[in-house]
Formats: C-alpha cells, structure tokens, sequence
C-alpha cells in the first residue's frame, strides 16, 4: 500500500481525521456522535497512517504508548465518577458547569470528562491492536 | 464511658499484631534478631489490654463493641468479649509473645526471619479475631484468614517439596472446612435470621428445633473438624510438622486447631443437648483420642509424636463437648488451658533438642540432661502436667474428666474407657518426648549438644511453672479462667472447686490406674512401635495416602477437560461459539412460543431497494468469493449497505458506529489475514465446507426471526419515554443515546471500558508472544525487511 499518492496524502487525511474525531466528541451530547463514535474515527485515522507512512512514525507522533493512552482514558472515567464523591453526591452523578469565556457559554460536566475517558479508551485500545498487527510490515 | 473504652482498648488490640506484622520486615532489617524482643510488645500489650477487661468477664459480663459493614446485608464487624473469648484471647496473646520470643532465637540466622515474624503476627491478629468475633461473617473472615497464615507458616521453607505439600494439604482441609462453615453460617442466618453469635446463644432452642438443624449441625461440625483434626481429617496435623517449631508450638497445639474446640465450645448452648449432637462428638472424639495416641506412641520423630498427641487431645475435647454435661464441659475447659500450657511448652522443648542435638529422631537422642539443664526442667514440668500428675493443672483436668464421666451406662463406660487408654497412652508418649532424650548415655552422633539462648529456654520454662502455679493457686486459676469460660460454654453461671490435693474416690483412683498403665506403656513402647507399624503397613492405606490419591485423581481430570474442550483449533473454538448462540436464539423461541409470524413486506422508497440489493450483492459475494481478501472486503460493503439504512430509518448514531466499526474490522481482518500467513483463498472441498455454511445459515436465520419477533411484540415506551423526557431536564443533553451511554448508565460503560482495555491487552500479548516465538526461531535479519 505504498502508493506515492496515498502515502502523500495520508497524513492530511489522518489529521483530518483526527480533528473530525474531536469535533464528533465534543458535540455528541447534544447531536450525533461522542467518544465510541470519535474513538473508532480516531482509531480508523491512525490505522491509515500507519498502512500509508509504517508503524514508527505513528507511535512516534503518538509519542505515548497506545495502551497508555487507554489506560489514561479508563482512569479519566473513574475519576469523573469519583469526582463527584468528593462533591458530595452519588458515585457518577452529573456536576455540571456553565462558564461564560469571550462570551460564550460553556457547558462543561463530569460527563463529558467520562466521554473523553470511553475516546481515549477506545483510540487506544484498538490502535494498539491495530499496530501491533501493521509491524510486521514495517520492521 | 465504659464503652467508650472497651471499643478502643478491643480495636487496639485486635490491630496491634497486624501493625507489628507490617513493620516486622523493617524492625528485622534494622535491629536483627533483636527485633522479636521489640515485636513482642504487640502481643503483651493485647495481652494487657485483655486483661483490663476481665473484672467485667468474670462478674459475668459481656464487652461489645463493633462497626457497620455491610449495612444492607446486616453484616457488622463486631466483637464479643465474654469468658470464652477472653481465656482464649489470652491464651493466644500470652503464648504468643513467648513464642515471637522464641523464634527470635530459634531463626536467629535464617535470613527470612523479618517474613516469619510478619506471618506469625498476622496470624496471631486473625487467631485473636476469630475467638473475639460476634458477627458471623467476622468470624468466617478471620477463621480463613488463619487458614491461609497458616498455610503461609507451614510453607515458610518452601523450597523443600515436602513443606509445600503440608501447605496445600492444611490449606485443602481447613480451607474446605471453612466453606462447609460458611454454608452453615448462611443457612444459620437465611433460616433462623441470627446474625451474630450473641443473637444465636439469646435465641434459646430456636436451631435445635429447626428443620435445618440437621444441614447446619453437619455443616457447621465439617468446619470445626477440619480445622481441629478429628479422623479423619487429622492427617494435615502431622504433616504441618514441616513448618519451624515456633509454628507447630504455637498454631498446630496452642491455638488455631483449637479454633474448631472454640467453635463447639460457643455453639455448645444453642446446637448442643440434643441426640444427635452427644453421639456423633464423642464418636469421632473417642476413636480420635485413641488412634491419635497409639500413632503418637507409634512415632519416632518427637515432632510428630507431639502431633499425634496433640490430635488425641483435640479428640478428647471434642468428646467431652459431645457429651455436654455440666461436668464434662468444665473438664472439657480445664483440659483444653491446660493443654495449651503444656503442648506449647513441650513443642519449644522439641526445638530446643533440635537445635542442641540437631536431630528429633528418639532412638538417637539421650544422656542430653547434663548439656541442657533448663531445657530438661522446664520439659519435666510440662510432661508432669501432660501426665496429669499433681499439683499441675494438667491434673486438675483430669480428674475433672474421670469425675464427668464416672456413671455406670454404657455410653459413659464406653467413653470412660476410651478417656483412659487415650490418657495412658499421651502419658507415655509424654516421658518419651520430655524424659528419654535427656536420660541414659549420650549417644556418639550428637556432637557437641548445647543449651540455647534464653529466648529459647524462657518460653518453655515460663508455660512450665504456669502449670504448676495455675494448680497450687487454684482458686485464683478458677477464678480468673476457668470458671468465666466454663460459664459461657455451659451458658449458666457455673463453679469449679477442684484442687491440686488429691481426695481418694473413684476419679483419683482411675488417675493412678491411668499413670501405671502409662508407665508400663512406656516401657513396652518400643515393643508397641513395632507392633504398630507392622499394623500400619500391614493396612496400606490410610487418609494421608488418600489425599494425594485425590488430589491426582483432581490433576488428571482437570489434565483430561482440558485436553477435551481447550484444543487449541480456532475454527472448534468458533464453532462451540456459534453453536452455543444458535441455540440461545432458538431453543427458547420455540419452548416459550415467541416464534416470529409472517411479517408483512415493509413499504420502502426505491433508492432504500437500492441499498437493500446491495446489501444482497455484498452477501452474494462473500460466498462466492475465491480470495479471501475480495470476501473480507465484500463483507465490508454488505456492512456499509446496512449502515446506511440505519441512516435512511433515523438512527444516526446507529449509522456512524456501523460505518466505523465495518471499516475497522475490514482493516484488522485484512491485518490479521497478512499476518497468519492465510493461503489466500480457501481450498477445502465442498463437503468440508457445508457443516460452516450451515451454521452460518442457522445463524443468521436464529438473528433475524429472533429480531423479528421482538418488533412484533407491542413496544413498550416506558424507557423511552423516560429518557426522552428526563434527557435533557436532568443530564443536559439532546442526544439520548450519548447521555445513556456517559450519564444514566454511565457505571455499565464504565465497565466496558475496562473490558476493552482488558482485551485489548490480552490481544496485544498474543501477537507479540508470536513475535517472539518468531523472532527466536528465526532471528534472520533478511526476513524483517519487506
């Protein structure tokens, strides 16, 4: 699969991809999408850098682990539960948040730092899958 | 303000050997072997703290004191402080600080002592709980709790093959026993809703009347047998002998077989007194006490001797218990202190000789009296108490017992004889543990014998003359001991008057009968040895054997299942799956009726024929496929087609996980493909193929009726209905599906996350375990560059 034109092209579309697969996290509460949705776009996104440009410049532009990465993720969603023991409410519970920055209203949660947590997960997960499997090709 | 006190003095107590055996590691490396004399302060303490609270115990009061759990199962932490538990409880703190004295000494120079001390320590705290506990889930936990430190301590010189099979075996058995107890404690709260042990003694007949009676009497004996070495579960006592003397002094005599005693003892009131109950503990009690004594006579390491002996007493309390009168069960207590003076004492003595004469072996030892003066008095002491000679407390036993038994039916003839064969044999087996290794000739292979440090002799010495005071001060004895924890046992306030002077009747003269048919036993016991082991080898068999026979039968079945269902084939694994899916699909869609009736043909626009045909296409060129490739792609686009009539029928979130998880599984299929070096189409004959086509067939037929037949059903929009209206008012969100998934049933994913990652993991050792197979078959640099 190293086609001059796809390996030319690949990193823009990956970081196209990427930037998509954020775009599609951060609106998910309210339309279509979320973190499994921008996880697996994500994760698609660095599977075709990899096909295209090898399996060494992804985990160097990734620069952690993709397991990692995961395992970031998994504890992001804990602690966004256990968050909100410490406020005083159940395990899990919603806090919410409503600053106005340059005069726009943000609606920051909990949820939506357990949200990143499933994203950094699944990138994770299934990347480093997906690598694992793409270096015999590359090294 | 009484309670106040007891809860932190209790608590204290309870956790003060744990945090000894936390720092012991550290206090080892810092101060050496001197860090016992440091560690002891834990148990003299709780030994201390203990004693503060026997005022109270001997009026006959109760401590309690406890905390919250498990609040809606009703579990506590709680702990009851009453005669039984307070004797016990200094029984285990007492010993215990001599003991931690002495395997400071007697590990001197092991270079894993700090470890020991930390064991022995946790399991001086569990051992306390155990006998402390109230509650019966605090009680189960601390009573497995001194199965595994036990289990730790008999394996402490785990490279010796034969110390970790006295540990698996000690764990097997007691670790059983505790399950068996553990049934028996749910049934006791399931069926008569008693959940700690002060509501079980208030509750009166309540169990005995009970129609699990019979379930929980089984159960709850499977326990105390097990864990006290009745036959014939006797067989891990001897085996634990494998562990350093310490342990055997201290657990396999003084205090944890003598949690199954304890806990016979505390539910004597509420299951005891009934027939059942007086046939079945003096039957395994007495054949207990006599085999234990004759196996002890029989043996020839003093260890095991001292095992054997130790065996035949569990068996006499447990008899005496079993007949529950008022006398037996304060013969029952005075025997089971003052075995635990003397056996302890005499375990140490054991050690002693080991490390002096370097060798337990009777026929090599003698003359050793002159080399270890102390070492030979304090064994005395204990022999003379363990003989039942007065002024010792192993006399007042004794009679005791003789007194408890002395009725002319012939249950207690019975009994009485077996009391006295078994004591005339512990006797003798007493004088050869405590007299035979110090009198006559020094033999030639001993070199240079010597009296240990005084953390060696100190510890046997000390348990010595407690026996000798506990008799000549006997009203204090009773007074302090015996009398609160016969009073709880008997669960009536009770009085004991028996004293070290000596009235002629019938007991005191079956107490000289027992020590002239001792002496003659141990004149004979060479003759004895030899007839026994004819007898033992002349049988062949016995439970030991019968342990490894189980636990080989238990490898070779699980080596067998293994074999049969783990083959190790990818395509058997999948065909089980699938198998197993398939019938989970229709089995209970043909039993309970819920088959699908004939749908009607949905109205679609054409450009949804469209996706539908190639969807059809897709399918079509899965199957007819020569190249794998062509077929992992094709599969793709029959995925695509679907995803995106979930788009043209309103489910967008639906429609985007399918798109990305179609091009991912394309992408990873294809990896894996490349990977396993797959020939690339599949060149299997027709017939091979079918059975997989028609599970595929079945499948799939199993997916769409059982889809089918859940649109058929009339919908039910309470859910829907909820998180429509609630999505936004209470999470802040339009998108349902995103909010059920981070917010409603956010615990759910979390647990899917860890189950991605979890897999992930597994995924990601299984291909590099391949890389590394590879790389170490063939480290051929050529082969790595494409």
């Amino acid at each position: 699969m190293r086609t001059i034109i796809f390996r030319f092209t690949a990193p823009y579309l990956t970081a196209l991809m990427v930037l998509f697969s954020i775009f599609v996290l951060l609106r998910g509460h309210n339309d279509p999408g979320g973190g499994f949705i921008g996880g697996l776009i994500a994760a698609s996104a660095l599977a075709i850098y990899g096909i295209a440009c090898g399996v060494g410049p992804v985990r160097r532009a990734l620069h952690f682990h993709p397991m990692t990465i995961s395992g970031a993720g998994l504890f992001a969603a804990v602690c966004a539960g256990i968050f909100s023991l410490f406020a005083g409410s159940g395990f899990m519970t919603g806090l919410w948040v409503f600053p106005t920055v340059f005069g726009t209203e943000l609606a920051l949660s909990t949820p939506l730092i357990f949200d990143i947590g499933v994203y950094l997960v699944v990138v994770g997960g299934i990347s480093s899958i997906a690598l694992a499997l793409e270096e015999r090709e590359s090294d | 303000m009484a309670e106040i006190e007891a809860t932190t003095g209790g608590t204290l107590a309870l956790a003060l050997p744990f945090i000894a055996a936390a720092l012991a590691p550290i206090l080892r490396r810092i101060f050496g072997a001197y860090a016992a004399w440091i560690l002891a302060v834990a148990p003299a303490t709780a030994f201390a703290l203990i004693f503060t609270f026997l005022p109270t115990v001997t009026a006959g009061g109760v401590i309690s004191f406890g905390y919250e759990w498990i609040p809606a199962f009703d579990v506590r932490f709680s702990f009851r402080i009453d005669g039984l538990a307070s004797t016990f409880a200094l029984l285990i703190t007492g010993i215990g600080t001599l003991i931690v004295l002495y395997s400071g000494g007697y590990l001197a120079s092991h270079r894993d002592q700090g470890r020991f001390f930390s064991f022995i320590l946790m399991f001086m705290g569990s051992m306390l709980g155990l006998v402390l506990a109230d509650d019966l889930m605090t009680l189960f936990v601390y009573w497995e709790l001194t199965s595994i430190t036990s289990f730790l301590l008999i394996g402490f010189d785990h490279e010796r093959e034969k110390a970790r099979r006295g540990a698996i075996q000690a764990l097997a058995i007691t670790g059983g026993g505790g399950l068996a107890l553990l049934a028996g404690f749910i049934l006791i709260r399931e069926v008569a809703g008693l959940n700690s042990m002060t509501e079980i003694l208030a509750a009166g007949d309540a169990l005995r009347t009970s129609p699990y009676y019979l379930p929980i009497f089984v159960l709850v004996l499977c326990g105390a047998f097990t864990k006290s070495a009745q036959m014939p579960f006797h067989v891990w006592l001897p085996n634990a002998m494998e562990a350093p003397t310490p342990v055997s002094a201290y657990l396999h005599s003084a205090t944890m077989v003598k949690a199954g005693v304890y806990l016979l003892l505390r539910t004597q009131p509420a299951l005891g007194d009934t027939a059942l109950w007086t046939t079945v503990l003096p039957l395994f009690g007495s054949v207990t006490l006599v085999l234990g004594a004759l196996l002890a006579v029989r043996a020839t390491d003093i260890k095991i001797t001292l095992a054997y002996t130790t065996v035949a007493s569990l068996g006499l309390l447990v008899m005496l218990i079993g007949v529950s009168t008022e006398y037996a069960l304060v013969g029952a207590v005075l025997y089971l202190i003052a075995h635990s003076l003397f056996k302890g004492g005499l375990f140490m003595v054991a050690g002693s000789v080991d490390h002096g004469a370097h060798t337990r072996e009777i026929d090599k030892l003698g003359g050793l009296a002159k080399h270890m003066p102390i070492t030979f008095v304090a064994a005395l002491l204990c022999a003379l108490s363990m003989g039942g000679i007065t002024p010792f407390v192993g006399f007042l036993a004794k009679e005791e017992i003789y007194h408890a038994l002395e009725y002319g039916d012939a249950y207690h003839v019975a009994l009485m004889a077996a009391a006295i064969l078994g004591n005339a044999l512990m006797f003798a087996a007493a004088f050869i543990v405590a007299l035979k290794p110090f009198v006559g000739r020094l033999p030639e292979t001993i070199h240079h014998p010597h009296e240990g440090s005084p953390t060696i002799w100190l510890g046997p010495l000390v348990l010595g003359v407690l026996g000798l005071l506990g008799a000549l001060f006997y009203e204090t004895y009773h007074q302090l001991f015996s009398v609160p924890m016969a009073s709880s046992a008997i669960g009536a306030p009770t009085e004991i008057d028996i004293s070290w002077v000596p009235h002629l009747n019938l007991a005191f003269a079956l107490s000289m009968a027992t020590i002239v048919l001792g002496i003659v036993i141990y004149l004979a016991s060479n003759a004895i040895r030899a007839a026994t082991s004819g007898v033992i080898s002349a049988i062949g068999w016995g439970p030991d054997h019968g342990f490894d026979q189980a636990m080989r039968g238990l490898l070779r079945f699980s080596f067998w299942s293994t074999s049969r269902i783990q083959s190790g084939r990818l395509d058997y694994y999948m065909t089980v799956t699938v198998m197993v899916i398939i019938a989970a699909l229709f089995v209970p869609m043909i039993l309970g009726g819920a088959l699908p009736v004939e749908p009607q043909m949905p109205e679609l626009r054409f450009y949804e024929w469209i996706v539908v045909a190639v969807v059809l296409v897709g399918i079509l060129a899965v199957v007819i496929a020569k190249n794998r490739l062509t077929a992992i792609v094709s599969l793709g686009i029959q995925g695509f087609g679907t995803a995106l009539l979930f788009m043209l029928l309103g489910a967008p979130d639906l429609s985007f996980t399918q798109f990305m998880v179609e091009t991912l599984s394309v992408v990873i299929l294809a990896l894996v493909m490349t990977r396993l070096k797959l020939s690339p189409a599949d060149h299997r004959p027709l017939r091979e193929k079918l059975p997989d086509a028609a599970l595929a067939v079945a499948g799939g037929a199993g997916f769409g009726l059982f889809l089918l037949s859940i649109v058929q059903r009339p919908f039910d929009p309470v859910l829907s209905d909820f998180f429509e209206r609630y999505s936004y008012a209470i999470a802040h969100g339009h998108n349902i599906v995103n909010v059920i998934i981070v917010d409603f049933r956010g615990v759910d994913t979390m647990g899917e996350l860890a189950v991605v990652m979890a897999a992930g993991l597994a995924i990601l050792a299984l291909i590099r375990i391949r890389v590394g197979r590879k790389g170490a078959a063939q480290p051929d640099p050529t082969e790595a560059t494409p």
